[in-house]
C-alpha cells in the first residue's frame, strides 16, 4: 500500500489493452512479400548486381550526378528568386505589374516543360542575333545567339523560368496565407510596403512556402533529367551514353535510380531541419530533431527500468 | 490655444454603397483621454482606423496634430500622399488592436525593438535598453525572450502596447484593447492604460469598459449610426445622458 492508497486516491488503472490481431497478419503478409522481392533482387541474373557496383562510382556517372546537382541548384535558385519577384508583383497594387506577374505564370506555367526545353535549344532559329540599342533604331552592339547562349545556359533557362512560375505561385500561396492584422500592425508602426513584406509578411509565409519548394527541388532534381533530350550530360544522360554501348540497360539504371534516391533522400533531411527553423514562435513546442527524439527515449526507458 | 491633437471636420467614410460614418465632427486636445462608446456597428471602430489612414475618408477633412490625414493640401487641392509620407505619419500614432497583431515569429523583445530600428533606424543597444524598459513598465520584464504563442492573451495585449510606445507617439488609438480578453485579464491591461493616462498620453479608447470610461475619460463620445449622438464628460454622459439612444445603449451595458 502506498501513501496515495492510505488517503482515499483510487489505485491507478491497469487495463489490459485492446488487441489487434489484424496488424500482426498485415505484418506476417507484408514481411513474405518483401522477402519475396529482397530475394528476387539478389538471384535475378538480369539485374547484375556486379555490373551496378562497377558502374556506380564509375567517373561518367559522377560527372553525371554533379551536373545534375549542378542543374538543380542553380535553377532552384533562379526560380525562387524570380518566383519571389513574380509573386509580390503580382501582389502589386499597380495594374501593369501585376499584369506582367499574371502573363508570365500563365505561359511558363502552361506549356510543357519539355517543348520549353526544345525551344530554349533551338532559340537561335527562331532569334538570330541579340543587340543592344535604341529600340526599331540603330544597334551598338550584337552577339549571335548561337553564341551567347550555350547548351547548359538554354538548360537552365528553360528549368529556371518554367520553375519561377511554379514557385511564384507557392510565395503568393504564402503570402496570402498571413492574417492581414499583421500587415496593419506592421503598418501602423509606421512600415513602407517592402518593409512590411519583407520582416514581417514573408518569414511568416516561409511556414507555409518551405513544404512544397522542398517538393520542388525534389520534383527539379528528377524533371532534370529531361535535358538529356537536348544532349546535356546528367545522371541519365551519362547512363544512357554507357547502356547505350554495353546493353547493360537495367543495371545503369539501377545506377541512376540509386544516386536520384541517395539525392532526394538527402534533400529530405534538409528540409526537416528548414521547417524546423521557420517554425519557431508559431506552436508552443518546437519540433524533436531525430537525435533529441532518441535522447528522450532513452532517458525514458532508463527511468521505467529504474521503477521495476 | 495649442493645436488640437485630432480635429475632424464632417467626416464621412463609405464601404461601397454602405456608408459607414455620416459626418463625424469631433475634437481631441493634447493630453486628454477619450472614450468612445457605441454598439457594434456604430462606426467608432472605423473613424479610429480613419486617424491613422488605415481607411480613407470619402468627405470632410481629418486634421492629427494641426495636419491633414493622407493628404496635401496646395490651393483648393488635395494631393494624395505617397506611401512613404504616409508611413512617416503612422508612426507617430500609436495603434493597439483587438487580437493584439504582434509578430509571432519575433520575440516579445523582438515585436517592440522592430519598428525603432527599422523605421527610425535608432541605435539598437539603445532601443533595446528602451524595450527592456517599456516590458518592465507593462509588468512582463521576464517575458522579453517569450514568443507571443507563449503568452496569455492579457500578456500578448501589454506587450503590443509596450510595442506601439517603444515609436515614441505622440497620440495612442486603442481599437477594443480588451474585447479579445478572458474577464480575469482584462484588468491588467486597463491599469497599463490608466498609468499611460496618468502620464499625460493622448489617448482614443473605442472600448466597452464602461467603468474604465468612467474613472478615466476626460470626454465620453456616445456613437450610433456613423454619426456623434453626445459628447461630453463622463458625469454627463455616461451619469445624466440626455439623449434617449444613449440611455438604451447604458442600460443594455451597465
Amino acid at each position: 500500500m502506498t501513501d496515495a492508497d492510505t488517503e482515499g486516491r483510487p489505485e491507478n488503472i491497469r487495463a489490459v489493452p485492446v488487441r489487434h490481431p489484424g496488424r500482426w497478419v498485415a505484418l506476417a503478409v507484408i514481411a513474405v512479400l518483401a522477402a519475396m522481392f529482397v530475394h528476387m533482387l539478389f538471384t535475378n541474373k538480369n539485374l547484375n548486381w556486379p555490373i551496378v557496383h562497377k558502374y556506380l562510382f564509375s567517373e561518367i556517372i559522377l560527372r553525371g550526378v554533379w551536373m545534375t546537382i549542378k542543374l538543380t541548384i542553380l535553377s532552384m535558385a533562379i526560380g525562387i528568386i524570380l518566383g519571389s519577384i513574380a509573386a509580390v508583383m503580382r501582389l502589386s497594387p499597380n495594374p501593369v505589374v501585376s499584369s506582367v506577374a499574371w502573363i508570365y505564370v500563365w505561359f511558363f506555367r502552361g506549356t510543357p516543360l519539355l517543348v520549353q526545353i526544345i525551344f530554349w535549344f533551338a532559340i537561335s532559329q527562331f532569334i538570330k542575333a541579340v543587340s543592344l540599342g535604341v529600340p526599331f533604331g540603330p544597334q551598338f552592339w550584337s552577339e549571335d545567339t548561337n553564341h551567347l547562349i550555350s547548351l547548359f545556359t538554354s538548360a537552365l533557362l528553360a528549368l529556371s523560368l518554367n520553375e519561377g512560375a511554379y514557385m511564384s505561385e507557392i510565395v503568393r500561396a504564402g503570402i496570402l496565407s498571413v492574417d492581414e492584422g499583421q500587415t496593419e500592425a506592421a503598418a501602423a508602426l509606421g512600415m513602407r510596403r517592402l518593409q512590411v513584406m519583407r520582416r514581417v509578411v514573408l518569414p511568416q509565409a516561409m511556414r507555409v512556402i518551405v513544404p512544397p519548394t522542398g517538393n520542388e527541388i525534389n520534383n527539379m532534381l528528377k524533371s532534370s533529367s529531361l535535358v538529356s533530350t537536348i544532349g546535356i550530360f546528367e545522371l541519365l544522360r551519362s547512363a544512357q551514353a554507357i547502356y547505350n554501348s554495353n546493353y547493360k540497360t537495367i543495371p545503369l539504371l539501377i545506377v541512376a535510380i540509386i544516386w536520384y534516391l541517395a539525392m532526394t533522400s538527402v534533400l529530405q533531411v534538409g528540409q526537416f531541419y528548414i521547417e524546423r527553423y521557420y517554425g519557431r514562435g508559431s506552436s508552443r513546442t518546437v519540433a524533436l530533431t531525430p537525435l533529441q527524439r532518441a535522447k528522450i527515449a532513452l532517458a525514458v526507458g532508463s527511468n521505467r527500468a529504474g521503477t521495476r | 490655444m495649442s493645436t488640437l491633437m485630432v480635429d475632424a471636420q464632417r467626416v464621412h467614410k463609405s464601404f461601397g454603397a454602405n456608408e459607414v460614418l455620416k459626418g463625424i465632427d469631433f475634437q481631441v486636445q493634447p493630453g486628454q483621454v477619450v472614450c468612445l462608446l457605441g454598439r457594434s456597428g456604430s462606426g467608432k471602430s472605423t473613424f479610429l482606423r480613419c486617424i491613422n489612414h488605415l481607411e480613407k475618408i470619402n468627405a470632410g477633412r481629418l486634421f492629427v496634430d494641426g495636419e491633414l490625414v493622407g493628404y496635401r493640401q496646395q490651393g483648393d487641392k488635395l494631393h494624395e500622399l505617397s506611401d512613404k509620407d504616409v508611413a512617416k505619419k503612422r508612426a507617430e500614432i500609436g495603434m493597439v488592436f483587438q487580437h493584439f497583431n504582434l509578430f509571432p515569429h519575433m520575440t516579445a523583445l523582438g515585436n517592440i525593438m522592430e519598428a525603432p530600428c527599422m523605421v527610425k533606424n535608432e541605435p539598437k543597444p539603445e532601443v533595446r535598453q528602451r524595450a527592456v524598459e517599456l516590458l518592465a513598465k507593462v509588468g512582463l520584464a521576464d517575458k522579453a525572450r517569450s514568443y507571443p504563442r507563449q503568452l496569455s492573451g492579457g500578456q500578448q495585449q501589454r506587450v503590443a502596447i509596450a510595442r506601439a510606445l517603444a515609436m515614441r507617439p505622440k497620440l495612442m488609438l486603442f481599437d477594443e484593447p480588451t474585447s479579445a480578453l478572458d474577464p480575469e485579464l482584462v484588468g491588467d491591461v486597463l491599469a497599463v492604460m490608466k498609468d499611460l493616462a496618468r502620464e499625460g498620453m493622448t489617448m482614443i479608447v473605442v472600448t466597452h469598459e464602461i467603468g474604465f470610461a468612467r474613472e478615466v475619460a476626460d470626454t465620453v463620445v456616445f456613437m450610433d449610426g456613423g454619426v456623434v449622438v453626445e459628447q461630453g464628460p463622463p458625469s454627463d454622459v455616461i451619469a445624466n445622458p440626455r439623449h434617449e439612444r444613449t440611455k438604451a445603449f447604458l442600460s443594455q451595458v451597465l
